[in-house]
């Protein structure tokens, strides 16, 4: 699948740690600014996929360590985590928790379970997608 | 109580692990369970024989209006009793005869669910309640019947009981939601108290015709009795305890549960009483002619369950008491038989009686109980099962109608089951020694013999002292069934009367059909063909008719062709637009184009001639990237309008569109003109109206306004309550957090169809 281009793959390489970086960027910041976990997701399997161009299946497969499958599972029960907190203080499902706390350097933190949730649907997106394109390439050869 | 009946599930989930640990003696540690809820159970019984009832609440779903409720009375503690002591001999019993069976775990994770089901199913007081634990003791007897799963039949005959039993569950759901309309409650007990109100109700007919349907495919009644004696491919523990004790009394059991409220009217009279009687000559007729072990005595409790829903239709309070007093006489000397039909295989390897004969020196303490337990089958004084044989007699004596035709039925039933009761009583064990498969070394281990002979010395406990089961809990059983306290009692001796007379004279007549069994068989040897076009017919052939349709269906539906896909999804989106649009009488109003703005105007240029080339292109790699371009202007018409969110969404989704394709672009022929202009101006011709009902439904919804718009509260409420000013991202994560939640699901769905879509490609390849 590899393209053989050298400006492709030194591009990759550079590129993919700050693609990943601004996806979790996207992921965080999504409750104010535009972004999200379906975002940052789309834009994480968007830089793997890259990755996938410019280097080989293989290394694609190495870099991301774990099988896509898995983040499909992990993002799913993450999902399904989020909205228990509620059901076990005797809430609606899926009323959100909000736990507000400060830290010293970083400032005041807002945690949630609406970020555990956006976190799952985070993962879902890269695993599904990830899940079609590598099992497509690999298809491929 | 829910824990009670939680705690047999909780068991089960651990018992493999228990089976594990302790090996040879898990039948008896596991038994430690059934043995304490007999006990639990038994401290109900002062309070329940003075005549209280208990209604204990636990909500479940408060929303419904649908609570985890267990009604305490005499029936259900009778049958509880039943379940759990019966229980504790066959998870021993089982425990030996399963020995060394590789999957003898799995059998108790079973068996224990089971128990728990059954013991649910008879405590429930919520109809839902007791619906759910229906459908579950249906599911756990098909894991039971099939636990041989590698023998064919055990499949086979595990799925038609599972057929016939959820298939008449379908029926009861329905009628129970009627039952709750038409009694105001999902609660027993709350229906019970209100019987005239669900007798005059108009839907007391159809309610009625559904429950009798669940209730006469669990309980085996004709014509639905076939399923029972072939379910007999399950381990004979497992027949011991379904298809005697328990899973196939649940239909008598609802029965008799809803007396009250749906009781005593002609047609409850008329079917119960005809089904019943029928289903009792039916059943004693083919136990008289079978020959295999268990198959008699499958096909004789058939019989017991055809009798006690007659008795319930006949509804007398005789009547009900001898429904009580069967119900229990049959448990006990039923459970007794099948366990020894297990020694009689585990021993001697016997299967049928032709191959048994003379073996009471061999197995002298199985061979006495063995005949204790058939003289009470026979109704043989001094025995339970004469005293209820008795009253069954005196009540189909005195019944309200149809006297004729059931005590014809009824004395007949009897001559037969005194001759079913010599098979099984004196056939294995007198008369000369015959060559068993197997030659039976010892007597079997205790933990087999515990259950016939103490289920076997009830029985004639019992038949001695009828007041010990009768201010027990028999009373009290037909008490509730009645739905008022009852004046019957039970009793030995009643003086020389009609039913007396009766019984001495079957007992004469079934003595001498005994003799003349091997005689009496040939003569019937017809039977078999008749039965070719009984009702196992009917099933089988709805069975096929079943796979004759889903074939037809899927060779229409699932043709293989993509195209053919596209064109039903999108014409019958666009016929379902288009009808609803007629009906509704949907306008549309004028479309401005003078207000379009010249930026505005460019985005929809590209947008058409993107559209034009990818359709008019003869390159593939064209047509995608013509496809891509649509997407990301559609993109940019997103940003236009202040939709960052959704823009930035469709520029990714586009990307990855776009590079899905090029992957898969290599693996496809060029385009090749294959299709005639016909065919392709019929493509043309769908797609244009497809396209043009969309737009027509897009440009209606700017003017239709059933509601109003929810954005303004999603605005408003956003930062207060979501605490996030993107209030796409809100939406999507906090407000509307289970719609996402199913998005995510279907698209882990999706991801994991490709992926076995490709594999299984790749598969076939090598």
């Amino acid at each position: 699948m590899s393209m053989h281009s050298l400006i492709l793959r030194t591009a990759g390489h550079f590129l993919l740690p700050l693609l990943l970086l601004f996806s979790v960027f996207l992921l965080l910041r999504g409750h104010d600014e535009p972004g999200g976990g379906f975002i940052g997701g789309l834009v994480a399997a968007a830089a793997i996929v890259l990755y996938l161009f410019s280097m080989d299946i293989r290394s694609a497969r190495k870099v991301l360590r774990v099988d896509p499958r898995d983040l499909l599972g992990a993002g799913m029960v993450l999902a399904v985590v989020s909205a228990l907190p509620a059901a076990f203080l005797g809430q609606a499902f899926f009323t959100a928790q909000w736990w507000e706390f400060t830290v010293p350097v970083f400032g005041e933190i807002k945690l949630s379970t609406v970020l555990i949730f956006d976190i799952g649907v985070y993962l879902v997106v890269i695993g599904s997608v990830l899940t079609i394109m590598l099992n497509l390439a690999e298809a491929e050869d | 109580m829910l824990y009670a009946i939680l705690s047999t599930f909780l068991v089960a989930a651990i018992a493999p692990a228990v089976h594990r640990v302790t090996g040879r003696a898990s039948g008896w540690v596991l038994g430690i369970l059934p043995a304490a809820l007999f006990l639990y159970f038994l401290s109900f019984l002062p309070a329940v024989s003075s005549g209280e009832s208990i209604v204990l609440s636990w909500p479940w779903l408060p929303g419904l209006d649908i609570h985890l409720s267990f009604l305490v009375d005499g029936l259900s503690l009778l049958f509880a009793l039943l379940i759990s002591g019966i229980g504790f001999f066959i998870v021993t019993y089982a425990g030996r005869y399963l020995e060394g069976h590789r999957d003898l775990g799995r059998f108790y994770v079973i068996i224990l669910a089971f128990m728990g089901s059954m013991l649910g199913l008879v405590l429930a007081d919520n109809l839902i309640a007791m619906f759910v634990f229906w459908e579950l003791t249906s599911i756990t007897s098909y894991l039971l019947i099939g636990y041989n799963h590698e023998n064919a039949d055990a499949r086979k005959y595990a799925l038609q009981g599972l057929i016939v039993t959820v298939g008449g569950g379908l029926a009861l759901l329905a009628g129970i939601v009627m039952l709750a309309m038409a009694g105001g409650s999902y609660e027993l007990s709350e229906i019970l108290a209100n019987g005239d109100v669900v007798r005059e109700h108009s839907l007391y007919l159809p309610l009625l015709i559904l429950i009798l349907i669940g209730a006469f495919t669990k309980s085996a009644q004709v014509p639905f009795h076939f399923w029972l004696p072939r379910a007999m491919a399950a381990p004979t523990p497992v027949s011991a305890y379904l298809h005697s004790a328990t899973m196939v009394k649940a239909g008598v059991y609802l029965l008799a549960r809803l007396n009250p409220s749906l009781g005593g009217t002609e047609i409850w009279f008329t079917t119960l009483a005809l089904f019943g009687a029928l289903t009792m000559f039916t059943g004693v007729f083919l136990a008289f002619r079978s020959t295999g072990v268990k198959q008699v005595l499958a096909y004789s409790t058939v019989m017991a369950l055809g009798t006690l829903t007659m008795l319930i239709g006949i509804g007398t309070e005789t009547a009900l008491m001898a429904a009580m007093a069967f119900l229990l006489a049959h448990s006990l000397y039923k459970g007794a038989l099948f366990m020894v039909a297990g020694i009689l295989d585990h021993e001697a390897g016997a299967k049928d009686f032709l191959q048994t004969g003379g073996l009471r020196t061999a197995l002298p303490v199985t061979a006495a109980f063995a005949i204790l337990a058939a003289l009470s089958l026979g109704g043989v004084i001094p025995l339970f099962g004469f005293v209820a044989k008795e009253l069954m007699l005196e009540s189909v004596l005195e019944a309200p109608g149809l006297v004729g035709i059931l005590t014809l039925l009824a004395v007949l039933t009897a001559i037969l089951g005194v001759a079913v009761a010599a098979i099984v009583g004196i056939r294995p064990w007198f008369g000369s020694r015959v060559e068993t498969p197997k030659t039976p070394h010892h007597e079997a281990p205790p933990a087999m013999l515990a259950g016939p002979v103490v289920l076997a010395s009830l029985g004639l406990i019992f038949g001695l002292g009828p007041g010990l089961a009768d201010e027990g809990l028999v009373n009290a059983a037909a008490a509730s069934v009645q739905g008022a306290p009852v004046d019957a009692y039970l009793a030995l001796w009643h003086g020389v009367n009609w039913p007396l007379a009766i019984s001495a004279f079957s007992l004469i007549a079934g003595g001498l059909l005994y003799w003349r069994w091997e005689q009496a068989r040939r003569a019937l040897a017809w039977v078999d063909q008749a039965a070719e076009y009984g009702p196992e017919k009917g099933y089988f052939k709805m069975m096929d008719g079943l796979v004759w349709i889903s074939e037809w269906q899927t060779r229409v539906l699932q043709n293989g062709y993509l195209r053919y896909y596209v064109i039903v999804i999108v014409a019958m989106t666009a016929g379902l637009v288009g009808v609803t649009a007629q009906l509704f009488d949907v306008s549309v109003s004028a479309v401005h184009f003078e207000r379009l703005q010249i930026h505005e105007m460019a985005i929809i240029a590209i947008l058409v001639a993107s559209m034009l080339f990818a359709v008019l292109t003869r390159s593939r790699l064209g047509a995608v990237a013509a496809l891509g371009s649509l997407g990301f202007t559609v993109a940019l018409v997103y940003v236009l309008y202040s939709a960052a969110d959704v823009g930035i969404t469709q520029v990714l989704v586009e990307t990855l569109t776009v590079i899905l394709l090029v992957l898969v672009l290599f693996r496809l022929p060029g385009f090749l003109s294959l299709s005639s202009t016909a065919l392709r101006l019929r493509d043309a011709g769908i797609a244009l109206v497809a396209g043009g009902m969309i737009t027509l439904l897009m440009l209606s919804t700017l003017d239709a306004r059933l509601f109003d718009s929810i954005s303004q509260y999603f605005i408003e409420e956003s930062e207060p309550s979501g605490y996030g000013r993107n209030i796409v991202n809100v939406v999507l994560v906090d407000f509307r957090a289970l719609d996402t939640l199913g998005e995510i699901f279907v698209l882990a769905l999706a991801a994991i169809g490709v992926y076995a879509m490709i594999r299984f490609r790749a598969e076939d390849r090598r």
